[in-house]
């Protein structure tokens, strides 16, 4: 593709405010939703440091326990809903999926770009409430706290979250459509690349749970309003059912989470190890089985919510099963590597971290599946470790190594491999003392959403708070260097790390507005780096940059 | 060192305790094993196979079902231990003894209240004696809360409009940690109180100290105050049920809707029912035209109407009826109609006959 | 650029699909997803329904009696024939009918849908002026009129009345559980229910008549033909799923438990 490198491509197809906020174009709408889930990771973030900033003291010295009850839901509410949820499909999946597929665009430009607006007007909502004083029910709003008890904005932020809800379906459906209608000539189902089947996978739980939530949110919304009784329990209604009907989505978002952060390690693992993915098809099933399993385990988050032994039993049990499909991812990736040729790119150590933060916060998953052990540590911070493992450590290293790895083919521009690594290991090491210490302090009995504690957890909260600070720095330094390479960074080729998929081998760097000078026609199999020419020269050929 | 005073188990101080920490141990062994296995492989991969290591690369292998089949049944054997050994402990603790220690319990925004069934009530504190079992009936006045004692590794939510039960049997005197562990407002935090687990002798001690009277008696004060008798009494049978043995009695009950159900068991939850909607289920043979109590009782009024009713033996023994009457030490004597019998905490009861002018609503603050 | 198209470029073809069968195809799917998240939208107030229903059927039962039935039925009957009206619609454009036929058809359709809309809005005017919209003003007894078994009904509340106001008395602490309730509090549920159900598909409605408008203005401009008719077809696809919530909603709210008199 070198003959077309100097030639207009997608980023230079228009300097205007307005060629950037009307545009069809996935790829810049994939970079609208990166500025935006940025900037809400980093008001997510502010919340957090605020809250370890706190529980740094056993009394709640810093903040009135009302200011750090706000401090932990809005935390919860924009890292969830408007950076965790849109963070890989909204940018990566936006930016990837055409041009995995060989296609021009997604099914629906135009609903693309309406999602994000509509993403932007729920954002809008929720910064309104954060502005205007707070919302203090958790970011789980249970009933009849939130609808009742509560005195803050819980309205605004509703129906905020109803709206983005919308975002996160017409994506959802955008995306089917397009991995179903849109593929290009000869690329079966069983020859695309792990993170279309991710994509999709998550695409249909995000179409049949998220209206779920929408409409219980809306519920939640009028009861608030109209004090209709129907989930508290002083007007005949069931505080419980909002709780069913929470996870029923909840739960299953918890893939849409991390699923699409799973298709990019898939890309990443095969690439750094000039291996072919292991177990193609168990993969792809495991996905299918993400799907079907989701939305059948909602009850293990109310083991001690009043529900039956039985169902319990059942949910429990169910539970288990759906822990065995990330097992056979983990152990797939884990093969890919076996034999392989491997390279240490910050994209494959975002990897490596990705696996064992993954693997810790999977296997305490199975704890939590254990009912006897989730009576004991439900509601503690054993849970807030566990869902942070797998949020931060999975989905978040995951987003890291997509971001790096398609980094050079969004922008043209390769970042400075040193100081990533650098804050790669900021990064992995600050995760784990901050998260680690919870484990423990949750095993002790330390209930979350505490703004003040027992003195004696107070060593691992400074141990969790040194950690998280480093964490911090490790965030922030990579959106530095992350910017400074738009301008200063090394120019890159169409495939600067050697990689298969169409989106390297058929698209320049960054691509052209159609994506493709022609539409690729697929002869093989994904990651089929043993025909590549490349790969029998090795050791030696393969190195970073053009 | 200050690291010395961070344990990495809270206290054991209930027989639960070691049962969740043996649970624990297995769990953690079978994922370090496989963090090991895992990480292991990652580094020895990573090595061994760096591009400009001279290590063999013949064509790679991109499948193979057995391999995918072990490590899907392997584990999968290895969780369904951990599923069958975390039922078993959950079952355990989803079935309290009959001769438990029953002490009912209020949640409130922010602090616990607690009734004994002598009457002796406590605020943040839960006094119970050692190595015996002890029930909890748990509610709430207003939003969720959740029953949390770490050194007995036991927890339950209290949920406004239901009864939740928990129980555990301690094992060490001492004092333990009492937490909400869901979140209910703004001083969630500060809805933390003490279990203080004690000799029997001592607790004897302390709960004879009591000036209040009797949880049961208390209710039959408000039986009377309310108007309850006029209708469901012996004689009166035609108003409303006779309530005598009425608690654990499997009855026929009409529904709303015209259906009937049968065997329905009359437990602390179908109690508060009948006080709050009577009309939801009514007795079969008897007209829907009890009035509801809703907001003239409070939480722990009801609890003690209930206690109340836990205390009035059949008139004939029915065979599954009065088998959940709670009864450490043995009742007098199934005496038929004793509608005045006190509460069993045998010996304490004649100091709480005294006092009893609270009966009737105090809401409780 | 692509070379390889098969059809001729049609103006309707959106550049980034190969063909117009293709177009058609995903517009095809989306739609029937689209109507899948629906049906997940729906079903969790239909679950609440249920739920509740089964909790309190005699409250349910009490409340939808002050439905009222004629107009919810003729309602029924205005959908129903709304639905048949779009279908020739979309018959006609599929068979490359001229413009004036889809129009007037779509006019009609579209005409059925306000008259549904205009009913509705009588009876929420209905709804509001007896004190049935849940909140403060909330009043299940005071405006009882005109139904045959409400005599019986009022000893039964006169009851309830009395136990309210002595707990009004008793504790003031309580007033989240009575204060705001003059008669049953369940059946607060049902109304709230009932305009949240029936009020999400009257929104449904209106989304739907807008889309009339919009097909009415293509057709006039003569957009439609046999090979391209697309919006048609899909807007009579949502058009029918509305009518079909429809149709599960006025048994439920309205004939449901009508038999009752206690």
């Amino acid at each position: 593709m070198s003959e077309h490198k100097e030639q207009e491509n997608y980023l230079t197809a228009g300097f205007s405010l307005k060629s950037w906020l009307l545009t069809y174009d996935h790829k810049r709408i994939a970079i609208l939703y990166l500025i935006s889930i940025v900037t809400m990771f980093f008001i997510g973030g502010i919340f957090a440091a605020l809250m370890r900033v706190e529980l740094m003291t056993p009394q709640s010295d810093v903040f009135e326990p009302d200011n750090y009850n706000k401090l932990f839901t809005m935390h919860g509410i924009v890292m969830v809903f408007f950076f965790i949820i849109p963070a890989v499909p909204g940018v990566l999946g936006n930016f990837l999926l055409p041009l995995m597929i060989g296609a021009k665009d997604v099914a629906f430009p135009k609903l693309n770009l309406l999602s994000w607006y509509v993403y932007m007007v729920g954002a809008t909502f929720t910064l309104y409430t954060i502005v205007s004083g707070g919302v203090d029910t958790g970011w789980t709003f249970y009933t009849p706290y939130s609808t009742s008890a509560s005195q803050t904005h819980v309205v605004p932020v509703v129906l905020g979250l109803f709206i983005t809800g919308f975002s996160s379906i017409l994506t959802g459906l955008n995306f089917m459509v397009t991995v179903h209608r849109m593929r290009a000539p000869g690329l079966t189902w069983f020859r695309l690349p792990l993170m279309v089947w991710s994509l999709y996978a998550t695409s249909i739980i995000q179409i049949l749970g998220t209206p779920v939530i929408a409409v219980t949110l809306m519920m939640a919304g009028l009861e608030k309003i109209f004090r209709i009784g129907l989930f508290d329990p002083a007007l005949g209604g069931d505080p419980v059912l909002f709780q069913h009907l929470f996870w029923f989505y909840s739960h299953p978002a918890v893939y849409i989470m991390i699923v699409p952060g799973m298709g990019v390690i898939n890309e990443v693992v095969t690439c750094f190890s000039r291996r072919g993915i292991f177990g193609y098809r168990a993969i792809a099933f495991a996905n299918v089985g993400f799907v079907i399993f989701s939305f059948v385990v909602w009850g293990h988050h109310m083991v001690v919510a009043g529900q039956s032994v039985y169902s319990a039993l059942i949910f429990s049990i169910l539970s288990y099963l759906v822990g065995i499909f990330s097992a056979i991812k983990v152990f797939n990736w884990t093969a890919t590597m076996y034999k392989g040729s491997i390279s240490f790119e910050t994209p494959m150590l975002y990897v490596l971290g990705f696996q064992g933060l993954f693997l810790i916060g999977g296997l305490t998953g199975l704890f939590l599946a254990a009912l006897g052990f989730d009576v004991h540590v439900h509601d503690t911070y054993f849970v807030v470790a566990h869902f942070h493992y797998v949020m931060v450590g999975g989905l978040v290293m995951a987003f890291m190594a997509g971001i790096h790895f398609w980094w050079p083919k969004i922008t043209g521009k390769m970042y400075p491999e040193l100081i990533a690594k650098f804050s790669m290991i900021l990064v992995f090491a600050g995760f784990n003392f901050t998260f680690f210490p919870q484990f423990i302090l949750g095993y002790l009995g330390m209930p979350r959403r505490y703004a003040s504690y027992s003195e004696e957890f107070q060593v691992l909260n400074i141990l969790s708070t040194a950690g998280g600070s480093v964490l911090g720095l490790g965030f922030l330094l990579t959106v530095l260097y992350m910017v400074w390479s738009l301008y200063f960074g090394k120019k890159v080729n169409a495939n600067p790390w050697k990689a298969t998929g169409l989106e390297w081998e058929h698209a320049s760097s960054p691509p052209i507005t159609e994506n493709f000078h022609e539409i690729p026609v697929v002869t093989e199999d994904p990651y089929n780096y043993a025909n590549r020419d490349f790969i029998k020269d090795f050791p030696k050929e393969v190195e970073v940059g053009a | 060192m200050q690291i010395n005073t961070v344990p990495l188990l809270p206290e054991q101080a209930s027989t639960f305790a070691l049962q969740v920490d043996l649970l624990t141990l297995y769990l953690v062994a079978v994922s370090a094993f496989f963090t090991v296995l895992i990480v292991g492989l990652l580094i020895f991969f990573s090595v061994k196979y760096r591009r400009r290591s001279d290590a063999d690369r013949p064509p790679q292998t991109v499948a193979n079902l057995l391999l995918e089949v072990t490590w899907i049944v392997i584990p999968l054997a290895l969780s369904f231990v951990m599923f069958i050994w975390g039922a078993t402990i959950f079952f355990k603790m989803s079935s309290p003894p009959k001769e438990a220690i029953d002490v009912y319990v209020t949640g409130k925004q922010w602090m616990w209240k607690i009734q004994h069934i002598n009457g002796h009530r406590e605020i943040n504190e839960l006094h119970v004696p050692v190595g015996k079992p002890v029930r909890l009936t748990m509610t709430s006045e207003d939003v969720l809360h959740s029953f949390y004692i770490p050194a007995f590794r036991i927890k339950a939510d209290v949920i406004p409009g239901s009864y939740s039960k928990m129980w555990f049997q301690a094992t060490k005197p001492g004092k333990y940690h009492l937490f909400c562990a869901e979140y209910c407002g703004t001083k969630h935090s500060g809805m933390i109180g003490s279990i203080i687990v004690m000799e029997q002798s001592d607790y004897d001690a302390w709960l004879t100290n009591s000036k209040d009277s009797s949880l049961a008696e208390a209710g039959q004060k408000l039986f009377k105050t309310l108007g309850c008798a006029s209708c469901h009494n012996a004689d009166s049978g035609v108003r409303g049920p006779n309530l005598e043995g009425i608690y654990g009695r499997q009855t026929q009950v009409r529904l709303q809707d015209g259906n009937t159900l049968t065997n329905v068991t009359a437990d602390e939850r179908y109690l508060r029912e009948s006080l709050l909607n009577p009309n939801a289920k009514v007795t079969e043979g008897f007209a829907p035209n009890m009035p509801t109590y809703q907001g003239l009782v409070t939480e722990e009024q009801i609890l003690q109407l209930i206690s109340y009713m836990k205390t009035l033996t059949p008139v004939v023994s029915s065979n599954t009826g009065n088998t959940n009457k709670v009864v450490p030490p043995p009742v007098a004597a199934p005496a038929p109609v004793q509608t005045n019998q006190a509460p069993k905490v045998d010996a304490k009861t004649t100091e709480n006959k005294s006092s009893g002018s609270q009966a009737k609503s105090e809401p409780a603050k | 650029m692509h070379s390889s198209d098969h059809s001729a470029h049609h103006p309707a073809l959106a550049h980034h699909f190969h063909d117009l069968h293709q177009q058609k195809d995903a517009t095809w799917l989306a739609m029937w997803v689209f109507l899948a998240t629906e049906i997940m939208f729906f079903g969790g107030l239909f679950l609440a329904y249920v739920v509740y229903r089964s909790s309190y059927p005699e409250a349910f039962a009490m409340a939808s009696n002050r439905l009222n039935v004629p107009m919810g039925l003729g309602n029924t009957f205005v959908l129903i024939l709304s639905s048949f009206t779009m279908a020739m619609s979309v018959y006609s454009a599929q068979v490359g009918k001229k413009g004036g036929t889809i129009v007037a058809w779509l006019i009609l359709t579209l005409l059925l849908g306000s008259t549904f809309l205009v009913v509705k809005t009588f009876e929420y005017r209905e709804k509001f002026e007896h004190h049935l919209v849940p909140g403060r003003h909330f009043d299940f007894y005071s405006h009882w009129e005109g139904h045959e078994s409400a005599a019986s009904h009022e000893g039964a509340s006169a009851s309830h009345e009395t136990a309210n106001k002595t707990s009004h008395e008793a504790s003031a602490s309580h007033e989240g559980a009575s204060g705001k309730t003059k008669g049953v509090r369940e059946v607060q549920i049902f109304f709230g229910l009932y305009f949240a159900m029936t009020g999400l598909h009257a929104f449904h409605m209106i989304i739907g008549a807008g889309l009339l408008i919009w097909l009415i203005v293509l057709a006039l401009k003569g957009k439609f033909s046999a090979e391209y008719n697309s919006p048609v077809e899909l807007v009579g696809l949502y058009w029918h799923f509305v009518d079909i919530v429809w149709i599960f909603l006025f048994p439920l709210l309205y004939l449901l438990g009508r038999h009752y008199h206690s």
